[in-house]
């Protein structure tokens, strides 16, 4: 079986969902999702596409009302945009004419909500500089944001909604566009940074494999309907046939995890690995 | 020496106080929309900002035949039509065209009605050439003041709005979780952007409103990599732009024979697109330390 990371100790509630439901244009897209995620915990959000990623960070932001049930942070119910909750959105390309330098929309993570002129200082430039570091983005720090890869302008991102110091992480497919090594870099630097700063981290993918190393619970998103729970809890056939709706294998070969829709079900696709893997 | 001097600046050029004006005026109508210019260029406005000075020509026009000054009428016309684009408007790209499509079409017409009736009314009849192409040397004392007073509106409420305005630009998704209301946030720029096409329509005129507003703006982005330096060297362009255009068009008075000078407009707007066309000249991106043109390959990106 796979090796498991312990849960971190001493865990407080960061994040709760009550029986959340979202209905956009007459579908049902969240069907009663319910999960709680502790302090410094490392989470997978996995699912295909169209499973209801996008929506259920949008949910957790603010930026979409649930139709019933109650998202819940820390003890305290949500308010419209948060301080506390960082947030890189999926395919958040950077516009190459906008003059800003990295280290100038890392500011804007600062300060960014307020009103008036920024103001310099050496205690600001310190804060940004060092995140800068923390995301390895310093040797970029003076070049246009728009100009840079897809990858350095993730790590940017990345600084910019940790600098203001968030209790909870969210990103959208931040592995979409990287090639594996990049994605490697980036989740481990995200792995480092939920551990130094405590703050838990809820990265959505569709490809579990790359997280296994990484995660501590994983919340399972298929057909709007959600399960949570380590790894090992989660990814069986019995749990992700019930979410599916219809039977699913789980296979595990070389230290990995393939999702494959079983017989009888029509379609033999992959759910959440590449079918390459499969077939050959 | 001094010939040279004489040559540049034709007799009685600092003396005259149309030309005084005309430079007071100028530099703040010229700082004002190049910097809101500089943020209309990043959002890809620049039709809505159009749409707006056709929106002036029908405020301007009308407050003739009512006998208000036209200022009034630029800036009210504006106002009210940055509020109906917004209130058409939308959120998706394509519904923001639309909506601006739909306002200048119908200030157009209004605006061609209104500009028919002043010029066959007997106390209006320059009405056309003072609408669409400005009149920065016949400005009276108390239209200054105005200027003034809206151009110090326009440059307080985009410093306030600076840098939830400036994250909404780049990302609406990054700027919504960070509990900015960009809807607020994107009516309160329209309203900056519908004062300063106001204070430029009355200087170089409607028509020609546009082009200081992009002009600068566009050329500063090609040259500088942060914000500080964009607004900065926005403002310079459009007030060099500006006050060179003053002295060329009353320079021009001496040039022919029939005593008749050129527009001033047509100076400053040739100018502001021959600082935009130097801004792409190697040799000047070479002294600004600007990489080359990022605009030859831009990548489509969805707004
Ligand atoms: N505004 C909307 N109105 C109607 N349906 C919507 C809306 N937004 C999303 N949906 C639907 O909700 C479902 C989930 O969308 P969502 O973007 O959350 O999926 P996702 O898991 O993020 O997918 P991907 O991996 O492709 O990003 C999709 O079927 C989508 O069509
Ligand atoms: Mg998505």
């Amino acid at each position: 079986m796979t090796a498991e990371r312990p849960a971190p100790p001493e865990q407080s509630v960061v994040l709760a969902l009550e029986a959340v439901d979202v209905w956009l244009s007459g579908r049902r897209i969240l069907d009663s999702v319910s999960f709680e995620l502790g302090t410094g915990e490392f989470v997978g959000l996995i699912g295909s596409n169209g499973a209801g990623k996008t929506t259920l960070l949008r949910v957790i932001l603010g930026l979409q009302r649930p139709t019933s049930g109650r998202v819940l942070l820390g003890d305290e119910a949500r308010s419209r945009g948060n301080r506390s909750i960082g947030y890189v959105p999926q395919k958040a390309l950077l516009d190459p004419d906008v003059p800003l330098r990295a280290r100038d929309l890392v500011g804007l993570g600062i300060d960014g909500d307020r009103f008036g002129m920024p103001r310099r200082s050496a205690k600001r430039a310190g804060a940004i500089e060092e995140m800068l570091h923390a995301v390895g983005a310093q040797h970029y720090a003076d070049a246009r944001v728009g100009e840079l890869s897809g990858g350095e302008q993730q790590r940017v991102l990345i600084a910019h909604a940790l600098i203001s110091r968030p209790r909870l992480l969210l990103l959208d497919e931040p592995l979409a566009n990287l090639d594996i090594r990049s994605g490697q870099e980036i989740i481990e630097l995200l792995e480092r940074i939920a551990k130094e700063q405590a703050v838990t981290v809820l990265l959505s993918a569709h490809e579990i494999n790359p997280l296994l190393p990484v995660m501590n619970r994983i919340v399972y998103l298929a057909a709007g309907r959600v399960a949570s729970g380590t790894t090992d809890e989660v990814v069986r056939p019995e749990v992700l046939s019930k979410l599916y709706g219809h039977h699913v294998d789980v296979l595990r070969v070389h230290g990995r995890i393939l999702v494959v829709s079983g017989p009888g079900s029509g379609d033999e696709e992959t759910l959440s690995a590449s079918p390459a893997l499969v077939v050959g | 020496m001094h010939q040279l001097y004489t040559a540049v600046f034709e007799p009685g050029f600092f003396s005259s106080e149309p030309v005084r004006v005309a430079l007071g005026v100028g530099a703040m109508v010229a700082i004002v929309s190049a910097l809101v210019g500089v943020f209309t260029v990043i959002r890809g406005q620049s039709f809505g900002g159009h749409a707006l000075t056709d929106v002036a020509t029908a405020g301007g026009s009308g407050a003739l035949l009512v006998g208000m000054s036209p200022l009034s009428g630029f800036v009210l016309g504006g106002v009210l039509g940055a509020g109906a684009m917004e209130m058409i408007g939308v959120r998706r790209a394509r519904g923001r065209d639309l909506a601006t499509g739909i306002v200048l079409g119908a200030a157009t017409g209004v605006a061609a009605l209104f500009l028919y009736l002043d010029t066959t009314s007997g106390a209006t009849t320059g009405a056309t050439q003072q609408i669409l192409f400005g009149s920065i040397f016949v400005i009276d004392g108390s239209t200054v003041h105005y200027v003034e007073g809206f151009g110090s509106l326009a440059l307080v409420l985009l410093g306030f709005i600076y840098r939830p305005l400036l994250l909404s630009s780049i990302n609406t998704d990054i700027a919504r979780a960070r509990g900015i209301s960009v809807r607020l946030v994107g009516t309160l720029y329209m309203l900056v952007l519908a004062l300063s096409v106001g204070l430029s329509s009355l200087a170089i005129g409607t028509i020609l409103s546009t082009a200081l507003l992009i002009g600068p703006a566009a050329a500063a982005l090609r040259l500088t990599k942060r914000m500080g330096w964009t607004l900065a060297v926005a403002a310079s362009i459009g007030v060099g732009a500006t006050w060179i255009g003053v002295l060329l068009a009353y320079d021009s008075y001496y040039w022919g024979s029939s005593g008749n000078g050129w527009p001033v407009s047509f100076f400053i707007v040739g100018l502001v697109f021959l600082a935009y066309l130097a801004s792409g000249l190697p040799v000047v991106r070479a002294v600004t330390g600007r990489r080359m043109p990022s605009d030859l390959n831009v990548p489509v990106v969805e707004r």
